[in-house]
């Protein structure tokens, strides 16, 4: 690990000392490849890490979390799109936990360039540092990535199986492979003889696998076209396994509170719990306890009778005081400048001045899935089943607590009900496998009561930002930016590999020092709030609370421009970034925002570039009798390529929708230590009547394909706040707004 | 208390205690895993069943309490031979992450044996208990029409 760690250390260092790190460990052990994890049955064949050829017919590995994103069906997609199988006969899992399924396109994301317009010189610098997401094990699903490093790696990987099978047939035939040609898991011959991939996979593993080129584009079936979700039946049936439904033979359950002050627990009493029906034993977790009964319901009771003495939070117990210290974070030296144009402290003569503070809240994850894990130990393995983004950090922390050798370890990964980042964490199986440890030989099923997942979540961190601009002739000539919060990433990665990446936190500022707008005299800094509530990556991560800023406060300076916002982005936009520019044009005319609504309906427009995709959108608002009514949003989105339209609208409409119910009513706040939501009771999400209707439309002008999971999110509290002050004339720079104006449908 | 009672169309003798809420008498106890734990507290819908075709929250019904034959999700349909709804339900799409669907398709199939040809806010009020963190909100709602309309209400 010492070693990992000063890998991990140099990567996340930028420039040319990337490159020192590089040179120094050696290329060979970035270049090499990884062993493949998968081991076929007699008479089958791993081809690649992807490709599972057994008599039964074709396995495709989509080692990603499937939460809601499509990920495995557009991954699927990609090697069927080389391998030539019918979609009807696609089969799909995502597979162990390996080295091999690292994510190349997470790192490739860490140099601290805007993005937007990063030449090919650094792109390729990030690709290569990618790399180095292999000696980290990063098979993570995060980041809106899947894709980006997926889409040459897999449709390879479904090219090179193909042309194993092709040299097995023509070798059986005594044919040229080139003679062949494959079509619906068949190899066929030129007189027409088929033969199943099934039937060739012994002889196909024998073949050296080669690189051969991909089909073009214009060759696709499935990449570009909406293909039916492989998860969908599933779903819509009650047949999709999640984690809270695996039932293993003999299975107990359990459930678990921790110290909602974030702190141990200095003692417990439970002697009333386990006089309880049902209850076997209680665990003490050293920061809580868990029960072990009969049934989840039982364990859950039976926490209600244990007493525990919590230790005090390690932070300020009451909101109040939390948003002090995040505040006073301004008074520190900043964590990043990564954008310094012109002179962004001096006011321009004659230039009109404005400054603002925006705050926003702590936000949960919210899953609808509570956080859970099953586990068996048996004394020389542990099998972990958990929906987690996270299965070679879970696999290693796993082996060390049950005190096993990693290779003794299998994490299994099902279903997701819901991730948003919060099952990149590796609490809930670690718990399990302490709990199976406990009890050898009896598979143990953890669930979290939904108290326990809300007050105990690693939160989106509450963030302050400090806006100063002006304008002249009708444009913006100076941007002072400043924000202060938690660092997610610091946190994040401490628990993942247990170091704290130096310099400049990127992800703290991104969607603010990358906001792709001309303006002579632009500077973005960073503060890290030095706190210990619990952060984590919550969907689109800075972006979700910088966009905010950003947006709200080009809205400001449009107004003190005295000019039209939407046009105001464009003309700052139109030279710094023309893709960008031309998807608040494309959004000018789907959302007809040039033509006058009735009195008592406003629109708001924001815009976020964010994870490698633009995104605009326009949020439209009625005021009724009952309350404020999105009435519309239209989304225009540039992901540069579109590898599944339905899947990627559906993650846009989720996304902007997800944004405004965090920014209609989600908060978490503090007191005496604990979370004071505990339940959908108090943490209030948006619910069908307040949801509007979505239309989405999409661009592929950007040169590169961009994430679709989380670039949704950011415009949409400032779209919606924009709305609202063109609706009352009221600027609202807190969230959540349900504290301050009525929305219908709530 | 030994109890008995219909869970599509099967008859399960149980020896359970009086007030385990029918959730979990499903999950834990006849490992019919389809319908979901999402709260406890009847606020998000995830546990929506049918007791005589009426949409009841799971985790408020105690086992002795149960009045009824009882409906989940996997007797509404299956996989082979879907209900209308999870027919409409696939057609659009619907499912993301997908943990709340179960209820959610539950509490449609509901509406419609009851309202077969719902306005948009006749929708909206009887969904409104159940939520989506996903936001599948505007498919669900052209799910529920679109199956409305082919069932010629």
């Amino acid at each position: 690990m010492a070693q990992l760690g000063k890998i991990a250390r140099r990567s996340f260092l930028v420039g040319s000392v990337a490159i020192l790190g590089g040179t120094a460990f050696g290329a060979w052990l970035v270049a090499r490849p990884a062993e493949n994890p998968l081991r076929a049955p007699a008479g089958g064949a791993a081809l690649t890490p992807f490709v599972l050829i057994t008599a039964d017919g074709v396995t495709l590995i989509t080692p990603r979390a499937e939460m809601g994103q499509g990920t495995q069906t557009t991954l699927a997609a990609l090697l069927a799109e080389e391998l030539d199988l019918d979609w009807q006969d696609i089969r799909i899992d995502h597979g162990p936990a390996a080295r091999a399924y690292f994510n190349a396109a997470l790192l490739a994301e860490a140099l601290p360039t805007r993005g937007y317009n990063t030449g090919d010189t650094l792109h390729a610098l990030g690709e290569y540092m990618g790399q180095f997401g292999k000696l980290l094990d990063a098979q993570v699903t995060g980041g809106s990535t899947a894709m980006k490093d997926a889409f040459e790696k897999y449709r390879l990987a479904g090219a090179t199986a193909r042309e194993a099978l092709k040299a097995a047939a023509a070798q059986r035939w005594g044919l040229e492979p080139a003679q062949l040609r494959t079509e619906s898991g068949h190899v066929i011959a030129p007189d027409g003889t088929r033969l199943p991939y099934s039937a060739l996979a012994a002889e196909a593993a024998q073949q050296p696998l080669h690189t051969p080129a991909l089909r073009p584009a214009s060759a696709w079936r499935y990449l570009g076209k909406a293909m039916p979700r492989l998860d969908m039946v599933a779903k819509c049936t009650g047949t999709a396994q999640y984690g809270i439904d695996i039932r293993p033979k003999g299975l107990r359950f359990a459930a678990l509170k921790t110290n909602p002050n974030r702190s141990p627990m200095r003692s417990f009493d439970a002697s009333a719990a386990l006089a309880m029906p049902g209850v076997e034993h209680v665990i003490d977790l050293g920061q809580g306890v868990a029960v072990v009964a009969s049934s989840t319901w039982a364990a859950m009771q039976a926490l209600d009778h244990i007493h525990c003495d919590w230790a005090p939070a390690p932070y300020p117990p009451n909101s109040a005081d939390i948003m002090a210290e995040i505040a006073k974070a301004f008074d520190l030296p900043a964590n990043s400048t990564l954008r310094d144009d012109g002179d962004g402290a001096q006011l321009p003569s004659g230039a009109t001045q404005i400054s603002a503070e925006y705050q926003l809240p702590y936000l949960a994850h919210a899953t609808m899935e509570p956080m859970n894990a099953t586990a068996l130990y048996t004394g020389q393995s542990l099998t972990v089943w958990a929906g987690n983004q996270a299965p070679m950090f879970t696999k290693k922390a796993c082996a060390a607590e049950a005190g096993l050798p990693e290779q003794a370890v299998d994490i299994i990964t099902p279903y997701l009900g819901g991730g948003f980042g919060r099952r990149g964490e590796l609490d809930f199986s670690v718990f399990a496998t302490r709990l199976a440890k406990a009890l050898p030989g009896t598979p143990v099923q953890l669930t979290w009561p939904r108290a326990q997942d809300m007050r105990n979540d690693f939160y989106r961190p509450a963030a302050i930002a400090r806006m100063t601009g002006a304008v002249a002739g009708g444009r913006a000539v100076q941007l002072d930016a400043q924000v202060a919060a938690q660092s997610t990433s610091q946190q994040g990665l401490k628990r993942w590999l247990g170091l704290t990446p130096a310099g400049p936190d990127k992800g703290h500022v991104d969607g603010l020092f990358n906001a792709p707008y001309a303006i002579a005299n632009h500077r973005v800094r960073g503060y890290l709030a030095p706190l210990d509530v619990p952060v984590g990556f919550w969907r689109s991560v800075g972006a979700s609370f910088n966009a905010f800023f950003q947006e709200c406060f080009i809205d400001e300076l449009a107004h003190a421009a005295g000019r039209d916002p939407l046009e105001f982005r464009i003309d700052m936009m139109q030279a710094e970034f023309p893709q960008g520019a031309q998807v608040l044009q494309a959004l000018r005319q789907y959302s007809n925002w040039a033509s006058p609504l009735p009195p008592g309906q406003a629109r708001g427009v924001a815009f976020c570039y964010s994870f490698g995709s633009a995104v605009a959108q326009v949020v439209e608002l009625r005021q009724d009798q009952a309350g404020i009514a999105i009435t519309r949003v239209t989304i225009v989105a540039d992901l540069g390529l579109v590898l599944d339209p339905q899947i990627a609208r559906n993650q846009l409409i989720g996304g902007c929708l997800q944004g405004l119910s965090a920014a209609m009513g989600e908060e978490i706040t503090f007191a005496g230590g604990a979370a004071q939501q505990e339940n959908f009771d108090s943490y209030i999400l948006m619910r069908h009547a307040a949801a509007p209707d979505v239309e989405v439309h999409l661009l592929e002008n950007l040169p590169r394909l961009g994430g679709v999971g989380e670039p949704g999110l950011p415009p949409a509290a400032p779209a919606l706040a924009n709305a609202l002050f063109a609706l009352t004339g009221q600027r609202l720079r807190q969230l959540p707004l349900s504290k301050q104006v009525a929305f219908a449908g709530t | 208390m030994p109890s008995t009672i219909v869970i599509n169309g099967e008859t399960h003798q149980l020896d359970l205690p009086d007030d385990m809420p029918l959730l979990w008498v499903l999950r834990d106890a006849l490992g019919k895993t389809g319908t979901k734990y999402g709260c406890g507290i009847g606020s998000c819908g995830a546990c929506t069943v049918h007791i005589e075709g009426q949409a009841v929250r799971a985790c408020q019904v105690a086992l002795a309490d149960v009045w009824g034959p009882v409906t989940t999700i996997e007797g509404l349909g299956t996989p082979t031979a879907p209900h209308p709804v999870q027919t409409a339900w696939i057609k659009h799409q619907v499912a993301q992450c997908g943990y709340c669907q179960p209820g959610q398709i539950m509490q449609a199939a509901a509406l419609l044996a009851e309202t077969p040809r719902p306005s948009r806010e006749q929708i909206n009020s009887a969904m409104q208990g159940n939520l989506c963190r996903c936001a599948t909100y505007p498919k669900i709602r052209a799910a529920i029409l679109d199956a409305a309309n082919s069932t010629g209400g």
